[in-house]
């Protein structure tokens, strides 16, 4: 984990020039909270701050400020008067004492990126609201590389911002502190990280982001779950280089060469899992993060501790008590699980309890094609290829099923018998 | 955050629930509440950040396929071009949900028609696809 950045660390690369946007980006939940803190309205110098990152874009490459900070938080306050010049006294006052201020203490910044967090994701705001403002907020962006991340025009997402910021207005953004409202910001991170991905490859990567948000999470709170997920984040993101090869195309867990998975990053997630496991306090992401680590842990996918991976699903169903209505991704990757374990029939009738709920959705039906496959019914396992194909919604997964259905289909007779073999 | 295409026929689709003449054939006023309740739409979607794309077709279509070595294209405008599905354009969202798509596209047929009724007209729903898988889908 690296070092909070802190003023001190240049912004600006002095040889070449270059514009350190990760720095600038980490500075922007510092000043913002700082504005939020002296009673500024949370609209008004969110803008003021977003205008200052874009100047600051502009100006620094050529002009680089000699406390980057301070520079952001003067250009914004100008901001702010600009936009209310009847007030112009009283904040010429305020910043006056601004500027004499302290740098804040580590835990004040984690404490910044905690309450700013908290604003964002409130629990009134729709979940695309809460990405959209948690990564200008928090995580520093402009709206422009917000907009091309989710591949919609960027007066789309300006409109998306400024909606979710009219419905937090009124009173000043309320400090919420339950563990509910912890679970919200949670789920806003995992929604930035499974966004990732999707489309042709941009500038910003979501999931990287994803992953430097939750770390700034983790350094603001105690919450087990937080560092769950900050460590799922991580053993999945090691495997991303090994999912696709040079063409596009998916390649399965049981096919990935394990040499191209991110070791480092593997070696993190672990170290960050086992100190929130240590706390004893279990809860899905922290489960599903062991489920990733046994799989990064295999040198092969023969070597995959099954048992052990079914033994952490049975714990993560258990969560609710409902899991086929509640959670019923979990009852379908624990029936993966179960078939590696029990065998393929026994993998099949845990996923046929699930054909009301998941009938519709490719993954099911892909689930039961690798099932079909691995009891050795070739024909049952290409027909539910092709069906999972039919309903698969990206490009690079509906091509990989209708191979995997080809393949399933024009293999021969003695592959389906030596298939039909149990791994256990 | 799933795209949609709310896409509009010139003919095609299930059975009317209300046929209406073409729209030449209307009143005025009916042809300019009808056009003004199209830019609404768009408006609409462009203030709660949902809009994507909005594009019209002209009805000329032109089949074309590849004709072979060393041969022209074959251009066709049949066989049955009066039985066909015609697609006369689309607004593009990005929305929460498939409910969501559902919900605008209601509300795009709900479109004003001749005397101002609305025209229930039938709006296919299509979901946009991804060129990739999400970072988290296991392959």
């Amino acid at each position: 984990m690296g070092a909070p950045p802190s003023d001190r660390r240049g912004v600006i690369d002095e040889p070449t020039r270059r514009l350190d946007e990760g720095a600038l980006r980490a500075l922007v939940p510092r000043v913002l909270a700082g504005l939020v803190r002296r009673g500024e309205d949370f609209d008004a110098a969110e803008d003021a701050l977003q205008e200052a990152l874009l100047e600051a874009l502009r100006v620094w490459p050529e002009h680089p400020p000699r406390e980057p900070r301070a520079w952001l938080q003067t250009v914004a306050t100008r901001r702010l008067v600009d936009a209310r010049r009847s007030e112009v006294a009283r904040l010429r006052r305020e910043e006056a004492t601004y500027d004499a201020e302290p740098r804040p203490a580590a835990t004040e910044e984690g404490d910044d990126t905690l309450f700013l967090l908290f604003c964002c994701c409130h629990p009134d705001l729709a979940p695309a609201s809460q990405v959209a403002l948690t990564l200008r907020a928090v995580g520093g962006l402009t709206t422009r590389e917000i907009a091309d991340a989710f591949y919609v025009p960027e007066a789309t997402m300006a409109q998306r911002i400024s909606r979710a910021k009219r419905a937090l207005a009124g009173p000043p953004a309320r400090r919420l502190d339950q563990p509910g409202d912890l679970a919200v910001v949670l789920r806003v991170l995992y929604l930035v990280y499974t966004a990732g991905h999707i489309g042709p490859p941009t500038r910003l990567d979501l999931a990287a982001e994803a992953i430097r948000l939750a770390r700034q999470l983790t350094l603001a709170t105690e919450e087990p779950e937080a560092r769950g997920l900050l460590a799922l984040m991580l053993l999945n993101h090691a495997r991303l280089p090994a999912r696709l090869d040079s063409d596009g195309r998916i390649v399965t867990l049981d096919r990935q060469d394990r040499g191209l998975w991110d070791t480092r990053e593997i070696a993190e997630g672990v170290r960050v899992l086992q100190s929130a496991l240590a706390v004893q306090r279990p809860g899905r992401y922290q489960i599903e993060a062991a489920i990733a680590a046994l799989h990064d842990d295999a040198a092969s996918a023969e070597e995959t501790d099954w048992p052990q991976i079914l033994a952490w699903y049975d714990d993560l169903v258990a969560l609710t008590d409902d899991p086929v209505g509640q959670d019923p991704a979990a009852v379908l990757g624990r029936a993966v699980a179960v078939g590696h374990v029990l065998g393929a029939a026994a993998g099949l009738r845990e996923t046929d309890r699930l054909g009301e709920v998941l009938g519709e959705r490719h993954r099911w039906h892909a689930v039961r094609g690798h099932l079909h496959e691995l009891g050795g019914d070739l024909p049952a396992a290409a027909a539910a290829y092709a069906d999972a194909a039919r309903r698969a919604a990206n490009i690079a997964e509906r091509d990989h099923l209708v191979r995997q259905a080809a393949r399933a289909r024009a293999a021969e007779p003695s592959t389906s018998s030596r298939l039909a073999e149990r791994p256990h | 955050m799933p795209k949609y295409l709310l896409l509009k026929h010139y003919r095609g689709g299930p059975e009317p629930h209300r046929p209406v003449p073409p729209m030449d054939q209307w009143a005025p006023e009916d042809v300019e509440a009808h056009i003004a309740f199209q830019n609404h739409v768009s408006e609409l979607l462009e203030e709660s950040g949902e809009y994507v794309d909005a594009q019209a077709l002209t009805p000329a279509r032109s089949w074309v396929r590849y004709g072979g070595p060393d041969a022209a294209p074959v251009t066709t405008d049949g066989p049955h071009p009066e039985t066909s599905d015609l697609v006369a354009g689309w607004w593009m969202i990005d929305v929460e949900s498939h409910e969501r798509a559902v919900e605008l596209a209601a509300y795009v047929s709900s479109e004003p028609g001749p005397r101002g009724e609305p025209m229930y007209e039938w709006i296919a729903v299509r979901e946009v696809m991804w060129e990739r898988p999400r970072a988290t889908d296991a392959a």
